[in-house]
C-alpha cells in the first residue's frame, strides 16, 4: 500500500491541532506551519496526481481491513485532480490571509483552515459513501468557524443561517445513506455499485427515493436553484477569502454527484436511470439563469461574486447532467476553470472591500486602484467566460458537449443569455467602482452602514502599508487560468481520460473490492 | 413494535420540520435536534428491528444476531449532531447578544428600526 495516499487527510489533522495547541499565542509561527503544511499538501498532491496520471487506481485500505470490511481511501483520476486544485486554491487564500492580516482579526484561523483543507481533501478521497458523510462534517464544521471569523453582527446573523441550512442537508444525507443501506446492506461506494446493478427491478422503489434524497444533498452543497439560498449570504458576509477557499466546496457537491451517479448508481444502472437528467438539467440551467440575474442585481462586491459563483455552478452542473463522457470530460475542464476564477475574484473583492467597503457607488479612487481595476478586469472577463481566458474554453466545450441532447436549444440559450448578462453585470459594476470614481460629479460619500463594521481597518492605514502579498496571491491564481488556458490542450486529454475512468467504473470496482488478485 | 417505532420516527420528524419552519432561532434550533433525533432512530431501524439479538455473530452456534453497523453508524450520527448543535447554539448566542434580537432572517437594519417604531 502507497502511505502518501492518506498524507493529504494526516498532516493537516495532526497540524491543526498542534496549531491550537501549542502556537496558540504565536501568529507567526502559526503563519509558518499553515503555510509549510499547504506548501506539503501541494507537493503531496503533485506527486499523487503524477502516481494517478497512468491511469491506475490506487487504494489505501485503514486498518489493512479489506473492502468492504473496512473503509478505503481510492486514488483515481478525478480525486488527484481534485486534490491538486484544492492545494492550489488553498496556498493562494493563505497567502492572502497572511499578507491581509485577515488572520489576526479572529482566532485560530489557520487551524480552522487546516481543518477544513483535512475535510475537503478527506472528501475527494474516500470510498466509502458514510466517510464521505464525516468528511463533509469535518469540513462543514471548519467551515462554521471560518465563516464567522472576526466576528460583528452581520457575519453571525449570516453564520446561523449557514449553520442551520447545513445541519438539515446533513440530516438529509444521513436519511439518504439510511434508506441505501436499507436496501443494499453496505455503504462502501465500490461494493454498493455491484448490490445495485444486481437488485431486481420490482425492489428498487426504495433505491430510486434514497438516490433522489442524496442528489438533493448534492444539490444543497452545489447551490443548485431551488436549494441555493444559504450561499449569497453566507459568502458575501463571510471574510471574503475564506469565500474563496468556499469556492471549492460548491465543487464537493458537484464531484459528489458526477462520482456517485456515474460508480453507483451509473447511467447504465436500470434502476435509476434518467434519475440525474431529468432533475438536474433543468435545475441546473435555473441555476445559470438566476446567478446572472443576481450578478446584474447585486448592489455589493461580495454578493456580486457569489451570484458569479452560482451561475459558474450552474454552467458545471448542465454539463454534468448531460451524462455523457464527453461532458463530463468539459464539466471537469470548467470545474478547475471556475474554482480557480471564482477564488481569485473573491479575493480582488476583498482587496476593493478593504480600502473603500463593498458597496457598488462611485466614490473617490483607492489605493492602488489601477492594479486592482485591472485584476477586476481580467477576472471578470475570466468569470463571464470571454476571449482570451480558459472560461471560454470551458463555456465553448460545455456547449460542444450538449450537441446531442434533446434539449440543446435551451442548454445554448441558457448558457449564451447567461453569460451575456454577466458580462453587462460585471461591467456595471467595474465602471461604478474603479471607473467613475476618477469623475468628480458621480461621487457620493460613502454610506454611514460601512464606517460601523469593525473589521474594516482605516482606509489611510491600508493605503500606507498595502503589502505585497496579497497582490501575489491573485497573480499567482490569474497566473493558474492562463496556465490553464495555454495548456489546455494536455488539460483537455487528462480530463478526457478521468471521463473515460469514470466512465468505467469496473475498473474502480475491481481495484477496490481486489477482483483482480482472485 | 414496527407501528411504533415508525410512528415515533415521522412525528419527530414532522415536528423537526415545522420547527425549522418557525421564525426565531431558538424553535429552529429545537427543530434541528428532534430531526436529528428522527434520523438517528430511522439509521437504527436500517438494520431491521429485532429484539433480544447481540449485534455479535456466533460461529459455534445458529444465534439469532443483529446487524452491529448501524449501531456503530448511529453512534457517529449522534456524535456528530451533538456536535453540530452545540456550535450553532453558541453562534445563534452570539448572534442574538449581537444582534438584540433572535429573528433567523437577515432584515436590513433600516427595516428594523421600522419594526420597532
Amino acid at each position: 500500500m502507497n502511505h502518501l495516499l492518506i498524507a493529504p487527510v494526516v498532516l493537516p489533522a495532526i497540524v491543526a491541532p498542534f496549531t491550537i495547541m501549542v502556537l496558540r499565542h504565536h501568529l507567526s509561527l502559526q503563519r509558518i506551519f499553515s503555510l509549510a503544511s499547504t506548501l506539503a499538501l501541494l507537493a503531496i498532491s503533485l506527486v499523487l496526481a503524477a502516481q494517478a496520471a497512468n491511469g491506475t487506481v490506487q487504494v489505501y485500505e485503514l486498518g489493512n481491513w479489506p473492502a468492504p470490511f473496512g473503509i478505503v481511501l481510492v486514488l483515481d483520476h478525478l480525486s488527484a485532480m481534485m486534490l491538486l486544485l484544492t492545494s492550489v486554491l488553498a496556498l493562494a487564500v493563505v497567502l492572502y490571509a497572511i499578507g491581509s492580516g485577515w488572520d489576526n482579526r479572529g482566532r485560530h484561523f489557520h487551524a480552522l483552515l487546516q481543518f477544513q483543507l483535512m475535510g475537503i481533501l478527506g472528501a475527494f478521497l474516500t470510498g466509502d459513501a458514510f466517510n464521505l458523510f464525516v468528511f463533509f462534517e469535518v469540513l462543514l464544521i471548519a467551515s462554521y468557524g471560518l465563516m464567522i471569523h472576526g466576528g460583528g453582527t452581520k457575519r453571525l446573523q449570516a453564520g446561523v443561517q449557514y449553520v442551520v441550512y447545513n445541519l438539515l442537508g446533513s440530516s438529509l444525507f444521513l436519511f439518504a445513506l439510511g434508506t441505501i443501506y436499507s436496501v443494499t446492506g453496505t455503504l462502501n461506494m465500490a461494493d454498493l455499485a455491484v448490490r445495485v446493478r444486481e437488485l431486481s427491478p420490482d425492489d428498487t422503489a426504495l433505491l430510486r427515493v434514497g438516490a433522489i434524497m442524496l442528489l438533493l444533498v448534492f444539490a444543497i452543497k452545489a447551490a443548485v436553484l431551488p436549494l441555493h439560498f444559504w450561499l449569497p449570504a453566507s459568502y458575501a458576509n463571510a471574510p471574503l477569502p475564506v469565500a474563496a477557499l468556499f469556492a471549492i466546496m460548491t465543487k464537493v457537491g458537484a464531484y459528489g454527484i458526477l462520482r456517485m451517479y456515474t460508480l453507483v448508481f451509473g447511467p447504465e444502472v436500470a434502476a435509476t436511470v434518467g434519475l440525474v437528467g431529468d432533475w438536474l438539467l433543468p435545475a441546473a440551467m435555473l441555476t445559470l439563469g438566476a446567478g446572472a440575474i443576481g450578478v446584474l442585481g447585486s448592489r455589493e462586491i461580495g454578493r456580486l461574486v457569489a451570484f458569479g459563483a452560482i451561475a459558474s455552478m450552474g454552467t458545471l452542473l448542465i454539463a454534468v447532467a448531460l451524462m455523457t463522457p464527453q461532458a463530463a470530460s468539459a464539466a471537469l475542464y470548467y470545474a478547475v476553470h471556475s474554482t480557480l476564477a471564482a477564488g481569485l475574484l473573491f479575493l480582488i473583492a476583498d482587496l476593493v472591500m478593504e480600502r473603500r467597503g463593498g458597496a457598488i457607488v462611485a466614490q473617490r479612487p483607492m489605493a492602488q486602484t489601477g492594479l486592482i481595476s485591472t485584476l477586476f478586469f481580467v477576472g471578470a472577463i475570466a468569470m463571464a467566460g470571454m476571449p482570451p481566458l480558459s472560461g471560454f474554453i470551458g463555456k465553448l466545450l460545455v456547449m460542444d458537449a450538449a450537441r446531442d441532447n434533446d434539449l440543446v436549444w435551451w442548454v445554448w440559450t441558457v448558457i449564451l443569455a447567461g453569460s451575456l448578462v454577466t458580462i453587462v453585470g460585471m461591467a456595471r459594476a467595474g465602471s461604478e467602482v474603479f471607473w467613475k470614481s476618477h469623475d468628480t460629479s458621480h461621487i457620493r460619500e460613502a454610506e454611514p452602514e460601512l464606517a460601523e463594521d469593525d473589521s474594516q481597518p482605516e482606509q489611510e492605514d491600508v493605503a500606507q502599508t498595502a503589502p505585497a502579498l496579497p497582490f501575489v496571491a491573485c497573480f499567482g491564481l490569474l497566473g493558474n487560468l492562463v496556465l490553464l488556458t495555454i495548456f489546455s490542450g494536455p488539460m483537455m486529454e487528462y480530463t478526457d481520460a478521468t471521463a473515460a475512468q469514470l466512465f468505467d467504473p469496473s475498473i474502480y470496482i475491481d481495484a477496490v473490492l481486489r477482483r483482480a488478485e482472485q | 413494535m414496527e407501528i411504533l417505532f415508525a410512528s415515533a420516527v415521522g412525528i419527530l420528524t414532522a415536528a423537526g420540520i415545522y420547527l425549522i419552519l418557525r421564525k426565531r432561532t431558538f424553535p429552529v434550533i429545537l427543530g434541528l435536534s428532534l430531526l436529528t433525533y428522527g434520523v438517528n432512530l430511522f439509521l437504527f431501524a436500517t438494520g431491521r428491528l429485532m429484539v433480544n439479538a447481540p449485534p455479535v455473530l456466533n460461529k459455534y452456534a445458529e444465534v439469532a444476531y443483529t446487524d452491529p453497523l448501524p449501531q456503530a453508524l448511529v453512534l457517529t450520527a449522534i456524535v456528530i449532531s451533538f456536535g453540530m448543535t452545540a456550535v450553532v447554539v453558541m453562534i445563534a448566542l452570539g448572534a442574538y447578544l449581537s444582534a438584540k434580537d433572535d429573528k433567523i432572517d437577515m432584515i436590513e437594519d433600516a427595516e428594523r428600526a421600522g419594526d420597532d417604531a
